[in-house]
């Protein structure tokens, strides 16, 4: 899988034009770049000899599992000196903001899980060699001695181990609900306590191995849960770290390099061709034309000069401009959009998981059942230790650890098959929630199509003026003139000799050809009649002047996920912010009947909750800022890596790279997982149904407690990893 | 019987040298980087001593 593919990081745009520019960022000297090229041991020494031997470098550490370097310099080292010496030594590098990175709570959650997992590991292998002892028919002062020992090191580890059991079971019940961990720390707590009151009596029957072996297998299906969805995060972290928030500004005649924070209202920006905005701000000089479809999904570049408004999230496409604050961090219309966001997450979380279903039938039925049995045995025999005894048996038999795996084991398998197509579920209920989806949405702009036009129609001219249309391209960065020279080239056509050629940022490119001017550029520039959708015109002399007609081009693989949604009888609609013209166009291509354009935010928003009120189950991809509130009230949603940050921290699954036939499938995989887990609870039920009439008449022992333990929570995850 | 009194402990202890050793390799953060640590071992340069971290 390879980071290198992401297109919208304003780290790579800035790193030719940044040599200039002094960098006042790294306070502590601390530095991560990626380098997503790298891959053996040769890299690895290459690449810390490299950095070691710069003198600013303290210290430089590759991790080969991340594919980063964590380098320390003496401070005030610019990043892109770094970034520089290893491209001389061949190297891609991309900065990470290291503020992102800090290991997180998850990570630390993880290390303390498996500490805890590793101790129940140790206690369950000691307790179970003595366990099999008492089983092949140890027993008066030998039997007693061994539950003694078994005792003193199942009870402190159980009581460290099963902690995240106790609390969670603690949480619920303080709000008078029940769930999956009740059953489990009830049956837990009810084991130890009667062992260590049989073993006190020099009883027969000693759960130890139970109450450990259980912590056991629980916390290694959580571990796992816990393991798939901090590695899809953190890959989706280090998505959002690629963009360094950062925004050059001039302040006393000087251009610096700043963290977007630290701007203030009134603060002069520079914002460079390629650049993104960081501000809402005023153009005080320059001309250009900018690309606002991350914000409304329009695609055609608008025309922009002095006095222009421009809003945070617009990306600067042909000319430097000088912008003027009018409003920064929080109250910039990009982070406005990020409230609707925060209203529509209050609604989801409403969804409970299969497993918590399934807890709040089971848990209570457990209880009861088990409370029953001790009623029953009571009345019966008026033995309060006999009934006691049965009473835990039960709940020991009957305690979820199947149920426990059942969820887990498959989505961990189900999310590691993703993960290798370059899709990270990031959430732990998406897959049941991409199950039940029947209608899918996607965004036009950035999702279905790549975001960069490709030329659609040429205009019927004379070989010589083709030849001039490209060397005219070939002159200019502008996002039209790109695809234009590349279109030209392919069809072997070769440049004019051009003379006194240059780009007049915001309109166009002239030159001459001979005697001749030639121009290539905007309408009313080459006092051409504009034509409907996107073009750049070309004027040559007295010549009437001809059009380049362009459109957006599909992702690849979009049809091959359109046909496969649609041929699982899914609803597929097309909701945009574009033209009518231009979204008519991609759903004709696609064979989508439903699309509607001139979308705004709250629409698209209020377009999803529609469908919900109508009993629909929407799943929602796309890509910009206008998409965000929708992803996030849909019931599931699916954002490309070059989305947004905003847009993919509201989404439950990121995809990586450019082609949208990764996606193919991945409806079939949820419908797969839930079956897996729908015969994880039936497996399940069916080692209770046969193992819970033993426990109340009164006949388990530990040696079948244990058995149907580990044979039920094998069963379960071999099943998990049957999928395809 | 009486060698259970030798072996019981002796079990115990080497069971527990595994716990310790694991912890210790957890919270010296050797699983950070499996692979990269796999291949560093084919690598030329070496240090006399571990450097201080």
């Amino acid at each position: 899988m390879s980071h290198g593919s992401i297109s919208a990081c304003p780290a790579c745009n800035a790193a030719p034009l940044a040599e200039k520019i002094a960098t006042d960022i790294t306070p502590d000297g601390a530095v991560i770049l990626t380098l997503p090229t790298i891959h053996c041991a040769a890299c690895i020494a290459a690449v810390e000899r490299h950095l070691n031997a710069m003198t600013d470098v303290k210290s430089a550490r590759v991790n080969l599992t991340l594919k980063r370097v964590n380098i320390e310099t003496d401070s005030h080292v610019p990043v892109d000196v770094l970034i520089r010496a290893l491209a001389d030594i061949g190297y891609e590098a991309h900065e990470l903001d290291p503020a992102l990175l800090v290991q997180s709570e998850m990570e630390r959650a993880s290390r303390r899980l498996l500490t805890r997992l590793a101790v129940a590991g140790f206690a369950m292998m000691n307790v179970m060699l003595l366990s099999v002892a008492v089983w092949s028919g140890a027993d008066g002062i030998t039997r007693d001695m061994f539950h003694w020992i078994s005792a003193m090191i199942a009870v402190p580890a159980t009581i460290f181990s099963a902690q995240p059991f106790f609390v969670s079971a603690w949480k619920a019940l303080r709000v008078r609900r029940l769930n999956m961990d009740v059953p489990i720390s009830l049956a837990i707590l009810l084991a130890l306590g009667t062992s260590i009151y049989e073993t006190n009596l020099s009883g027969e029957h000693a759960y130890f191995d139970a109450a450990i072996s259980l912590t056991f297998f629980l916390l290694a299906g959580r571990y796992l849960d816990h393991k798939t969805r901090s590695v899809a995060r953190s890959a989706a972290q280090e998505l959002s770290a690629l963009e360094v928030p950062r925004a050059v500004v001039r302040r006393d005649g000087h251009d610096k390099t700043v963290n977007v924070k630290s701007l203030a209202i009134g603060d002069i920006v520079v914002l460079r061709p390629g650049a993104r905005l960081a501000v809402d701000g005023d153009i005080v000089e320059g001309t250009s034309e900018v690309d606002r479809s991350i914000l409304t999904g329009e695609t055609r570049p608008e025309f922009v000069g002095v006095g222009t408004s421009l809003r945070a999230g617009e990306l600067n496409l042909t000319g430097p401009l000088l912008v003027r604050a009018t409003a920064v961090g929080q109250d910039t219309s990009l982070h406005q959009i990020s409230e609707l966001v925060a209203i529509a997450e209050s609604g989801r979380s409403k969804y409970t998981s299969i497993a918590d279903k399934a807890a709040s039938l089971y848990a209570p039925g457990v209880h009861v059942l088990s409370a029953l049995s001790f009623v029953g045995w009571y009345l019966f025999t008026w033995d309060l230790r006999m009934a006691l005894n049965i009473a835990s048996a039960v709940l020991i038999i009957t305690c979820p650890c199947a149920l426990g795996l059942a969820v887990p084991a498959v989505t961990t398998a189900a999310s590691g098959r993703l993960y290798k197509k370059g899709l990270l579920v990031k959430s732990a209920t998406a897959l049941e929630r991409l199950a039940q989806v029947d209608t899918v949405i996607f965004d036009k702009t950035g999702t279905l199509t790549n975001g960069a036009p490709h030329l659609s129609r040429m205009p019927i001219i004379d070989a010589t003026d083709l030849q001039i249309a490209l060397a005219l391209a070939m002159q200019s960065q502008h996002p039209l003139s790109q695809p234009l020279a590349k279109a030209l080239k392919c069809s072997k056509i070769t440049p004019a000799l051009l003379e006194d050629v240059k780009e007049i940022p915001g309109f166009g490119v002239e030159a001459r050809f001979g005697v001749v001017p030639v121009r290539l550029g905007r309408a009313e520039w080459v006092d051409a009649l504009p034509v409907l959708g996107t073009a750049s015109y070309m004027s040559i002399g007295d010549k009437v002047p001809v059009a380049f007609e362009f459109q957006d081009s599909l992702r690849e693989g979009a049809k091959d996920l359109i046909q496969d949604l649609t041929s699982r009888g899914l609803d597929v609609h097309i909701l945009s912010g574009d033209t009518e013209s231009a979204v008519a166009d991609v759903a004709r291509q696609l064979c989508v009947k439903n699309c509607t354009s001139n979308e705004t935010p709250i629409s698209k928003a209020a377009f999803v909750t529609n469908l919900q009120l109508q009993g629909r189950n929407v799943l929602m991809i796309g890509d910009g800022l206008n998409d965000t509130a929708a992803l996030t009230s849909a019931n599931v949603s699916i954002s490309p890596s070059s989305a947004l940050d905003a847009a993919r921290v509201a989404s439950d699954i990121v995809f990586l790279g450019a082609r949208l036939d990764n996606l193919v499938g991945v409806v079939h995989l949820a419908h797969q997982s839930q079956r897996r887990i729908r015969e994880n609870f039936q497996i399940a039920s069916l080692y209770n149904v046969i193992a819970v009439p033993i426990a109340i008449a009164g006949l388990a022992t530990p040696l079948i407690a244990a058995l149907a333990m580990s044979l039920s929570s094998i069963t379960v995850t071999v099943n998990a990893l049957r999928m395809k | 019987m009486e060698v259970l009194v030798y072996l019981i402990p002796m079990s115990i202890f080497l069971g527990g040298v595994g716990l310790f050793g694991f912890l210790y390799t957890l919270k010296s953060k050797q699983y950070d980087d499996p692979e990269g640590d796999a291949r560093r071992i084919l690598n030329g340069e070496w240090d006399d001593r571990p450097k201080s971290d």
